[in-house]
């Protein structure tokens, strides 16, 4: 897999990131580089293999349903750029 | 429209219904999970997605996926993780959402449901366990969205069918049933109002007989079961008149506006759809154990299709008082537990479907805070049937007495109210007399052959007896006496 300019734009808009145009070729090699050290990885047979989705053995970590706890109002708003002492503000989601 | 271009097209629905679930505290964090409090006043570090946090899963919440699986009849799957759906929206504070993609927690299952083509399963694709996200609030002209965290992370199930359905109708029994099951199951409130119970449709059409599915556009927003029918209905119509016009149908996202009965594409800043699903790995797997499976079986409560079949079925009612009778947990148990007592199953259902059922509604009250135990009901069906009082008299006059002394046999409040029925011919015959005497006339009439008489010297009878004689018995007097 190769990342070419679209491929870095699209990354950078869904994960919401911003860089600076003169740094593009420098992040295209970077991205490439990770890239191209996975696809090495590639060349293993997996196709037997389960996907290793956790990185400890544990298992069945549960909760119980009980002993209900808020953070309070103020404090959970006051990091917030924007709110009201009610809601969050965000900027207009709809068009 | 034309009906017969209509009739060309095969409408093909499949939905996705959520429903929160009651549970105490929220999926994966112990904030409080509540409808209708306060904006902001329910959450925590973990819901606001603060650096450092891990999530921990609820157990009840697992347990009532598990539930509501073996319900619908799905095979459980033993091994769940969460995945994150990657999106950014300001009513999800860490920027996914955690939900089961590739291994949903219940597989298949089905709802039998009934249409003009007749008795057909809606296969379940799957149910899977996530979480809720915040609500935003955009209000006309102003310049900010307000977001509320709420309802942030509180646990839902989703509830996955084929595209099986081909009418609105179907789609309604089909929400109808998974409202009713999560009722029975007390896991969710299904409230459609307040969208602890939501739906969207994803709503397509096509020439009959092709093989190939129409492009689905997504409905939303249906509160309630009849804009759930209406929304479908509309949609179809829409869709066939574009396909007419020989224009494309586009896969899109519309918003249903129960004002104007129509649906509109939603339009949002983000087009870009790619949730790069992969496994949360903050929590870890959960693997349901044979002895859990085994311990939430037994827990299961009778369901409302298994009712309803023993009620058709042993109790020998009609399918309409059978659908009444299970439509509430609350009163298909009562009417269980009558059924220890009597065997008139019949009479039963008619008092539970209607005395008792209008006595509910008129005070607004649950079967659980009704006055009387289902055995003093039963005491009632077995005057009437004893013939001691009347159908009427029982559930008038003496049922308003009952209710007022419940601690009271009703044989001893019917003698008290003197409402107790006469059978006896010396108490029955002098008041026939009485009323043949007053209509000398109407006796020569029905001598004559206008035997329709009977029913008002019937009328007379009662009248004069205050109700107080056996039906069945002065009907047969009055023949007699008028046929001397």
């Amino acid at each position: 897999m190769k990342v070419d300019k679209n491929t870095l734009e699209k990354i950078a808009h869904l994960s919401r990131l911003y860089f600076n145009k003169n740094d593009e070729s420098k992040m295209l090699k970077s991205l490439n580089d990770i890239i191209g050290w996975v696809d090495k990885l590639s060349e293993v047979d997996t196709s037997e293999v389960e996907p290793l989705t956790h990185m400890t053995d544990e298992t069945n970590v549960f909760r119980n349903d009980e002993n209900p706890k808020n953070l309070d109002r103020e404090e959970g708003l006051k990091n917030a750029p924007q709110q009201n002492g009610e809601y969050f503000k965000v900027p207009r989601v709809l068009d | 429209m034309d009906q017969t271009v209509v009739d060309q097209y095969e409408l093909v629905v499949g939905l996705e219904v959520h429903t929160q679930l009651s549970t105490q505290t929220k999926a994966f964090s112990n904030d409080v999970n509540s409808y209708g409090d306060e904006p902001n006043t329910n959450f925590s570090v973990i819901t606001l997605a603060h650096p450092g946090t891990l999530p921990k899963s609820n157990k009840v919440a697992v347990e009532y996926a598990i539930k509501m699986g073996l319900a619908c009849r799905c095979k459980i799957k033993r091994y769940n993780i969460f995945d994150r759906k990657n999106y950014f929206y300001p009513d999800l504070p860490k920027g996914f959402q955690l939900t089961q993609d590739k291994a949903p927690i219940c597989l298949g299952g089905y709802f039998d449901v009934h249409s003009e083509r007749g008795e057909v399963k809606i296969r379940l694709n799957r149910i899977h366990m996530e979480e809720d996200a915040g609500k935003s609030i955009h209000l006309e002209g102003a310049a900010f969205t307000m977001v509320d965290l709420n309802r942030a992370g509180v646990p839902l199930l989703e509830i996955v069918t084929e595209p099986d359905i081909r009418y609105a109708e179907e789609a309604v029994q089909v929400m109808e049933q998974i409202r009713r099951l999560v009722r029975y199951l007390n896991i969710s409130d299904g409230n459609m109002e307040e969208g602890s119970l939501r739906c969207d449709a994803n709503i397509s059409v096509r020439k009959k007989g092709d093989e190939q599915l129409g492009c689905k556009v997504e409905v939303k927003n249906m509160n309630s079961m009849r804009n759930v029918q209406k929304a479908i209905e509309y949609e179809k119509l829409r869709q066939i008149k574009a396909l007419e016009l020989g224009e494309e149908i586009i896969s899109e996202t519309r918003t249903f506006n129960p004002d104007t009965g129509k649906t509109y594409g939603m339009r949002t800043k983000e087009a870009l759809n790619d949730y790069r699903y992969f496994p949360e790995p903050d929590l870890p797997p959960i693997i349901i154990k044979e002895e859990d499976l085994k311990r939430l079986e037994s827990e299961m409560p009778p369901l409302p299709h298994e009712l309803f079949m023993k009620f058709t079925d042993e109790y020998k009612l009609p399918s309409y008082d059978a659908g009444v009778l299970t439509d509430q947990k609350e009163i298909a148990l009562y009417f269980e537990d009558l059924c220890k007592y009597t065997s008139n199953y019949k009479s039963a259902s008619n008092w539970l479907m209607t005395t008792i059922k209008s006595y509910l509604n008129e005070n607004n009250i649950e079967i659980g805070d009704f006055p009387l135990k289902s055995a003093q009901i039963a005491q009632l069906i077995q005057l009437v049937d004893d013939g001691q009082v009347s159908n009427t008299v029982a559930k008038n006059k003496l049922l308003k007495a009952f209710l007022k002394a419940p601690s009271v046999h009703p044989k001893t409040l019917a003698e008290r109210l003197n409402i107790i029925q006469e059978s006896d011919d010396d108490f029955i015959t002098p008041i026939i007399n009485n009323v043949l005497e007053r209509y000398p006339d109407k006796v020569v009439a029905y001598k004559k052959g206008k035997k329709n008489l009977l029913g008002m010297f019937m009328g007379e009878v009662m009248k004069e007896s205050k109700g107080k004689v056996d039906p069945k018995k002065a009907n047969q007097l009055i023949r007699e006496a008028l046929e001397k």
